[in-house]
């Protein structure tokens, strides 16, 4: 059973590879290396700054669009394209089939981070000229985008065991940007008494949490993070990951594919 | 142990904005298929063929009904690795290459790592594809793509294989390929169900054929079977310079080409054609009763019912 | 099936488990961030900046800068914080973001002024926001109101209290206290019945529930001052008469100055002290009093506002 996991999440990967998926990286390159120079201008207090914020900010951004495009690719298209009749007739299980989507797409998206990671600490020492220890940091920042990338993924996922392409990658897109806002929400519900502050409240926590993931400024500014703020973090992210995952499996269980 | 055993196998989709609307696909199917026959399922399109294939893959559920593939329950996990599936117009990874499609499906189908590359190569070589093995499935046309669609169906030596037309779209040469491999896997002792709407395949290499329309099963039988009932003619081939006129008036077809005859004659007038022959010292080259051809009791399935009973073997 | 059902069931399981520790985990998560927020929200301190990012969206970001304000106001006080130092900065965006949401001036109008514990103590920035608010809104009579409040309660200005009323008093659609406020400011504006209605009329017109809880202290704080100056006075006239200081406020029942012992707010009788002053007995219980309290000038903590001063 492991072993077809993991025969499933390499060939997402490889898919995803050859279907030049990681192309992006040349736009990103292009993109950070033109801010780099650019920014070369600037005093040189806020050259760290701006190059860690736009080079944080575009990792992110490029990777929920890569994120939300692999994860309705490489699943609703193979359901509506039948590729996945002749691997479903094998003894692969639906939820095998799932799981290891997931893990697939998610080896992706590390491995297209961590290349992204790498343009942005060459960017910060062309503009620095030498790292420092707070640059410590931008790497935490940078596990927090892929922790975020963790749960946009599992949502693609989700989304895609019921639903068409186009709807499933709105659907995600929509509860990244409310996941953004979550926190507000939560706050909203709070002032708001009564049944209504209560479904709003509920509402709000069901929705995925990303306000907390973003420390793009802070690494911009050298804040240390604290050592908890990490691990509830992953586990934030994993526990979420889990759950659509779980989701994902049960609708996929039952699903009749015409 | 009857390989395939479908018992009321019945499917009614949902359709409409609210999935309120029922839409019949098949009507409760009983059928069998013992182990080693070569099984032909006719129909036109939209006659239930792919929706019978899904639900036995387990990829659509069943509204009611069960079947069981060699002995096991529909669902159960150790049917998939005695199985093979060829779906219709198959699509596959667009970005893999022959080769490491099949040992993706090797993977997955459980072959143990020593073997793979060796089954892997042997299967190319079989289906004649070794050529382009590594090639990106996205630049192979349509009939190697359906080689490669056989070849992972049979990869893992399955013991039942399901196609589902695997003749679509190819040429006649590759439709005579299939029709040798579908030959090769009998040989082998491997049972074989494949749905077509091209009657003369069917007529050549099936056992046993069944006709479906409307999600309806309309006759089961060997071809001899359905096409046995004869039209209560003979057909009588002689050698004569010229039709006897006691034939003639006898005869409602006859037809002369040089010196050789063909009459059609009733059954019933069989002996008395007979005594004319005899008597006008004719040479009798054949004597054969006319059958329905397959084609004819197929179309007349198709018939809405009640004009062509259907007919059980 | 079987194998299918139990799937089925792991799956459930997992979803239903991982839902409820995603929920603790969040609030886990909550506990540690909510300084980050503020601090977050306020790296972006330029009202237009905001107005252009928000690719148009300012209602929204107005509406979410203001919620972050009274959560930030809340937070400080239940952790007893003395620091409010955000909230002029918040209210300030906010306002920026949408000039027309009126429920931040009336809160800037409150707690921006008075001094900490209660407020932010920036009664300019406060003023400074009602003025604007005024420019944006020009026809609100709450706006008038608020700037009126502003000067009487803590500039003690009364004449310009007295112009705002005034103005607010001759819009079109106004409160029915507002010529009243005004005419009061003129003459009588260090007495108790002023500022009493003027509380009173927060107290009323306006929903937030910080504001009518501020509003209710205030009005407490004024009865007990009212209490001592009249008790004080007795006690004056109590040495004239009797050529020496009474023992304790029984001695003032005795004679027939007061009738039954009087309480405070709260309940507890008031005490005369040795020097003759009148004090409550517990003045943590009863911010903003000017008179009464234990420690010696009635300085220090509970400094009150909104009180007129001494006749």
């Amino acid at each position: 059973m492991n072993s077809r996991i993991a025969f499933v999440a390499f060939n997402t990967f490889r898919e995803a590879v050859r279907d030049r998926v990681l192309y992006n990286l040349i736009a990103f390159a292009l993109l950070i290396s033109a801010g780099a120079i650019l920014v070369g201008e600037i005093s040189i207090d806020v050259e760290r700054l701006v190059v860690v914020n736009l080079g944080l900010t575009a990792v992110s951004l490029f990777g929920v669009v890569i994120a939300i495009f692999i994860g309705i690719g490489l699943v609703s298209k193979e359901i509506e394209k039948k590729t996945l009749y002749t691997v479903l007739s094998r003894p692969v299980r639906r939820w095998e089939f799932v799981v290891g989507k997931f893990f697939g797409l998610t080896g992706t998206l590390i491995v297209n981070t961590f290349f992204m990671a790498i343009g942005v600490f060459l960017a910060l020492l062309y503009v620095a000229h030498r790292l420092q220890p707070s640059d410590l940091s931008v790497l935490t920042a940078l596990y927090f985008i892929v922790l975020e990338l963790l749960i946009v993924v599992a949502l693609a996922l989700f989304f895609s065991s019921f639903s068409t392409p186009l709807m499933s990658a709105v659907f995600t897109f929509a509860l990244f940007v409310i996941g953004s806002l979550a926190e507000d929400l939560r706050g909203f519900a709070r002032i708001i008494s009564g049944f209504t502050g209560i479904v709003a409240s509920g509402m709000a926590y069901l929705v995925p949490n990303f306000s907390a993931f973003n420390i793009i400024n802070q690494a911009a500014h050298g804040d240390a993070v604290p050592g908890r703020m990490i691990l509830y973090n992953t586990l934030y992210a994993l526990l979420y990951s889990a759950m659509a995952i779980s989701g994902a499996v049960l609708i996929f269980q039952r699903r009749n594919l015409k | 142990m009857a390989a395939i055993e479908i018992l009321d196998l019945e499917k009614t989709y949902m359709v409409g904005f609210w999935r309120k609307r029922p839409k019949l696909a098949l009507r409760p199917l009983r059928l069998k298929v013992e182990e080693g026959e070569v099984f032909g399922f006719l129909g036109p399109n939209g006659a239930g063929k792919t929706t019978t294939l899904k639900l036995l893959m387990g990829l659509v559920s069943p509204t009611s009904g069960t079947a069981r593939i060699l002995g096991l329950e529909l669902g159960d996990p150790r049917v998939s690795s005695q199985i093979g599936f060829l779906p219709e117009q198959p699509y596959f990874y667009d970005h893999l290459t022959a080769q490491e499609l099949l040992t993706y499906y090797a993977q997955l189908s459980g072959i143990p790592d020593r073997d793979r590359s060796s089954r892997v190569a042997l299967m190319l070589k079989r289906m004649g594809v070794e050529g382009s093995a590594d090639v990106q499935l996205r630049k192979f046309s349509k009939g190697m793509l359906q080689r490669v669609g056989l070849a992972q169906a049979i990869l893992h030596n399955p013991k039942v294989v399901f196609l589902d037309e695997p003749m679509s779209g190819l040429d006649p040469m590759g439709r005579r390929e299939v029709r040798e491999l579908i030959q090769e896997l009998r040989s082998e002792g491997k049972t074989v169900f494949f749905s077509t709407h091209i009657l003369s395949d069917a007529e050549a290499l099936c056992d046993r054929v069944a006709v479906i329309h409307q999600g309806e099963l309309r006759g089961v039988g060997t071809v001899a079977n359905l096409t046995s009932r004869s039209k209560g003619t003979v057909e009588i081939i002689f050698c004569a310079p010229k039709v006897p006129s006691a034939l003639n008036a006898i005869s409602s077809e006859t037809r002369a080409s040089g010196e050789m005859v063909n009459a059609v004659i009733s059954q019933e007038q069989q002996e008395t054609v007979l005594d004319i022959l005899r008597r006008e010292r004719i040479r009798l080259i054949s004597l054969t009763q006319v059958r329905t051809s397959l084609e004819e009791f197929y179309v007349e399935q198709l018939r809405p019912k009640g004009t062509g009973a259907g007919v059980g073997a | 099936m079987n194998s299918s059902r139990r799937v089925s069931a792991v799956a459930s399981i997992v979803l239903l488990a991982s839902m409820a520790c995603c929920m603790v985990t969040l609030q886990a998560i909550d506990r540690l961030r909510t300084r980050p927020v503020i601090q977050q929200s306020l790296y972006l301190r330029s009202g237009k900046l905001l107005r252009r990012l928000s690719l148009g969206y300012t209602g929204l970001l107005a509406d979410v800068y203001w919620t972050r304000a009274v959560q930030y106001f809340g937070y400080q006080h239940h952790r007893n914080s003395n620091d409010f130092r955000l909230l002029a900065p918040l209210l300030q965006i906010t306002t920026e973001l949408d000039p027309h949401l009126i429920p931040p001036y009336q809160f800037g109008a409150n707690f921006l002024a008075q001094k900490p514990p209660n407020g932010a103590g920036m009664p300019n920035e406060a003023l400074t926001l009602m003025k604007y608010g005024i420019e944006h809104n020009p026809d609100n009579w709450r706006l008038y109101y608020n700037l009126g409040f502003l000067y009487y309660t803590e500039f003690k200005d009364y004449a310009k209290a007295a112009d705002a009323f005034t103005a607010g008093a001759k819009l079109p659609v106004t409160n029915g206290f507002m010529p009243v406020l005004a005419a009061r400011m003129a003459q009588h504006a260090g007495e108790f019945d002023t500022a009493r209605m003027l509380w009173y009329t927060t107290y009323q017109s306006i929903n937030d529930g910080a504001i009518r809880d501020n509003a209710v202290k205030h009005l407490a704080a004024l009865r007990v001052d009212e209490d001592i100056t009249h008790l004080e006075e007795l006690v004056q006239k109590y040495r004239a008469q009797m050529k020496r200081q009474p023992e304790s406020i029984a001695d003032l029942e005795r004679v027939g100055f007061i009738h039954g012992m009087p309480t405070d707010p709260n309940g507890k009788p008031y005490r005369l002290a040795p020097d003759g002053r009148i004090e409550v007995e517990d003045s943590e219980l009863i911010p903003y009093i000017t008179k009464g309290s234990p420690s010696s000038n009635g300085s220090s903590a509970n400094i009150a506002s909104g009180t007129p001063t001494a006749p």
